[in-house]
């Protein structure tokens, strides 16, 4: 299917900036669907509040669109309540990290069957960029008008501890990657966590004298390397790309499947 | 009569039994005082008859999570307490803006905060009516045994899928403690509401959100052939954000009206010896088993109680309330708070002026003294 027959024509136009980098995002995910073959009614969109949770609306999907932090425990109920839909979670980092960061770190380690996109633009757009948990030391907000002493949370690391199966990470400049590594992630079975790094020239951007979207872009292609790459040797604060962690473990549900069987044998 | 149907239960087991019994297939919990009993239960229960139970890590996420599987087609439900209770109140106003029809059982302790946990309190009857934000409305279901527990939580299950909505089992600690006798009802014997699905065919628009004549609204199961949107935001017919003034004034009548044009249809109360009445005790929960042994044992003596026991507290049914205490001389509503009910009564009645409230607020089971010690000095009787 056309990338045109995924998404909600009658929805549009879409609330994101000029330059933002969350459409980027919806169109490598609507990408990876289409190259993976996938029915459109066997696909559940769930997301939190932000400028990333209003992805859900635009695509042909069964969407669900919910509370701020969120989306990953609706998601974990429908899931479990029918295991062979596919659950796509796109959520912001404030979204993911900071007020949904408990629901984050439990899904991960249930290792319950859920693909969570963590776009990362550093700032709370949706209200009119306020620093987030993954905004950084040194950089500024609305509300760190001097500057931000909070340190950010590593989502890759972050995820990786509490115990998710396919932990990976990439940018919208990076666009055949992060198809790559999406399409990787849907396929997984069980808890996987994509972080993307996405500009917000709007708020992140101009606060932080970052440029246009394009120069923001550009510095995703010069700040960031692939794993384990000379270039992170000769310089540490290079962010790397790529998939971190990619294990079996038993997923949750086909684990519940079990549990329903020896309930019902009675023992 | 079948023996085997006869059990000798906790309330909050006769809870477990009366959802089964509506049909439950999810329930997502997380641990707390007075109600863990139900999600013990139920982790043991659900699986043998294929159903789902997850242990979340906190009660916003259990109640979201029931959200979600509601959303595929599942009947279901999560058991909380006052401080639970608290946290679910964000995904509550999600579930009555949404229309998703789901239980949520508070066997309630003493508040606020952390408050008594182990000793009763019925002093969640207005958070559970206000306590979430912006207008809207709510089903409260309550009883005061276990064979009206059971009914009531059939019940709840069928009101949740009749208007789409939440509805809270508001249990108080004596009654999901308590043990006494429990006849399970036959297959049949109660009426199940299921799920009204919709009947557009594939290829057709569907809009999940526009009512029939009748007010309801068909569901279609996410994973179904119907892909739509669900928000929390205020939406169209098409379950699309909108912020249309007449959107926004039409969607929010219909979540009020669908329940409050019905109060009568939903609620469900008892009444003893309120013919010739004098004194109108009005109570539920735990509390109205003392009112109830207190007319019950005056009577012989010629005293003129009477009771009107409430099952529904929510939408309070105010024309029914009027009507059974119309001929009363005293109206005393006896309840484990500090009359968060009688304040409904008040408004109610004519001459409010006769209501009065007898209590206990210190976690003590409020006995037929204590209501008898108020009755003497409101008849002038002395103390």
């Amino acid at each position: 299917m056309a990338i045109k027959d995924y998404i909600r024509e009658r929805f549009f136009p879409h609330i994101w900036c000029p330059g933002c980098g969350h459409g980027t995002v919806l169109n490598s995910l609507l990408r990876t669907v289409s190259q993976l073959g996938m029915s459109r009614n066997e696909i559940v969109v769930v997301s939190g509040i932000g400028c990333s949770s209003r992805i859900s609306g635009y695509v042909d999907f069964h969407t669900l669109h919910t509370l701020h932090g969120r989306a990953l425990a609706f998601a974990t109920g429908v899931k479990l309540s029918r295991p062979e839909l596919n659950l796509i979670v796109p959520m912001g980092d404030g979204d993911a990290l900071a007020i949904g960061g408990n629901h984050f770190i439990h899904a991960a380690r249930r290792n319950i069957d859920l693909t969570a996109i963590v776009m990362n633009n550093r700032i709370y757009g949706m209200t009119g960029g306020q620093y987030s948990p993954l905004s950084g030391h040194g950089t500024l907000a609305t509300t760190a008008p001097y500057t931000n002493i909070d340190y950010a949370f590593d989502t890759v690391e972050l995820a990786t501890a509490a115990g998710a199966s396919f932990v990976a990470r990439s940018t919208t400049y990076h666009v055949q990657q992060l198809a790559k590594i999406l399409k990787q992630a849907i396929l997984h079975e069980g808890f996987s966590v994509v972080e993307v790094l996405t500009q917000c020239p709007t708020y992140f951007g101009r606060k932080n004298r970052l440029g246009s979207a394009a120069d923001m872009m550009e510095d995703y292609k010069n700040n960031t390397t692939p794993i384990g790459s000379k270039a992170k040797k000769e310089n540490p604060d290079l962010i790397e790309r790529g998939v971190f962690v990619q294990k079996e473990i038993p997923e949750y549900c086909s684990e519940y499947d079990k549990i329903i069987e020896r309930a019902m044998k009675g023992n | 009569m079948k023996t085997e149907n006869i059990k000798f239960i906790q309330g909050n087991e006769a809870c477990v039994e009366g959802a089964l019994y509506a049909g439950l297939d999810f329930f997502a919990g997380y641990p707390i005082t007075p109600s863990t009993e139900i999600a013990e239960l139920l982790s043991r229960r659900l699986p043998q008859k294929g159903g789902k139970f997850i242990q979340m890590e906190d009660e916003i996420a259990s109640m979201s999570a029931i959200i979600g599987a509601s959303l595929t087609g599942s009947k279901v439900m999560t058991a909380t307490s006052g401080p639970g209770f608290s946290l679910m109140q964000e995904a509550l106003g999600y579930a009555i803006m949404a229309e998703i029809p789901c239980v949520i059982v508070n066997v309630q302790r003493g508040g606020p905060s952390t408050g008594i946990p182990t000793h009763v309190s019925q002093g969640d009857v207005n958070q559970t009516r206000w306590g979430t934000h912006g207008d809207h409305a709510i089903v409260a279901l309550t009883a005061s045994n276990h064979q009206d527990v059971f009914e009531t939580t059939v019940e709840a299950f069928n009101i949740s899928e009749t208007y789409r909505t939440p509805v809270v089992l508001l249990y108080d600690e004596v009654v999901g403690h308590m043990r006494e006798r429990l006849r399970v009802p036959e297959t049949g014997e109660l009426p199940l509401v299921e799920r009204l699905r919709t009947s557009v065919s594939e290829g057709v628009d569907y809009h999940p959100y526009l009512p029939r004549e009748d007010g309801r609204l068909p569901m279609s199961d996410f994973g179904g052939v119907h892909r739509y949107n669900v928000t929390g935001l205020f939406h169209d017919m098409w379950g699309f954000p909108s912020d249309n003034p007449k959107v926004v004034h039409g969607l929010l009548r219909h979540l009020v009206d669908k329940i409050q044009n019905n109060v009568n249809q939903i609620a469900r109360f008892k009444e003893y010896y309120l013919e010739d009445a004098e004194c109108v005790l009005v109570s539920y929960g735990s509390s109205a088993r003392s009112a109830n042994h207190l007319v019950v044992s005056r009577r012989p003596r010629g005293e003129r109680l009477g009771l009107l026991e409430l099952q529904t507290l929510w939408p309070f049914p105010y024309d029914i309330v009027r009507e059974k205490c119309a001929n009363a001389k005293y109206v005393v509503v006896v309840e484990m708070n500090m009359g968060q009910i009688m304040q409904e009564v008040k408004k109610a009645v004519d001459r409010p002026e006769r209501v009065f409230l007898a209590n206990r607020i210190d976690g003590v089971f409020i006995a037929p003294r204590d209501i008898r010690a108020i009755l003497r000095i409101i008849q002038g009787k002395g103390v």
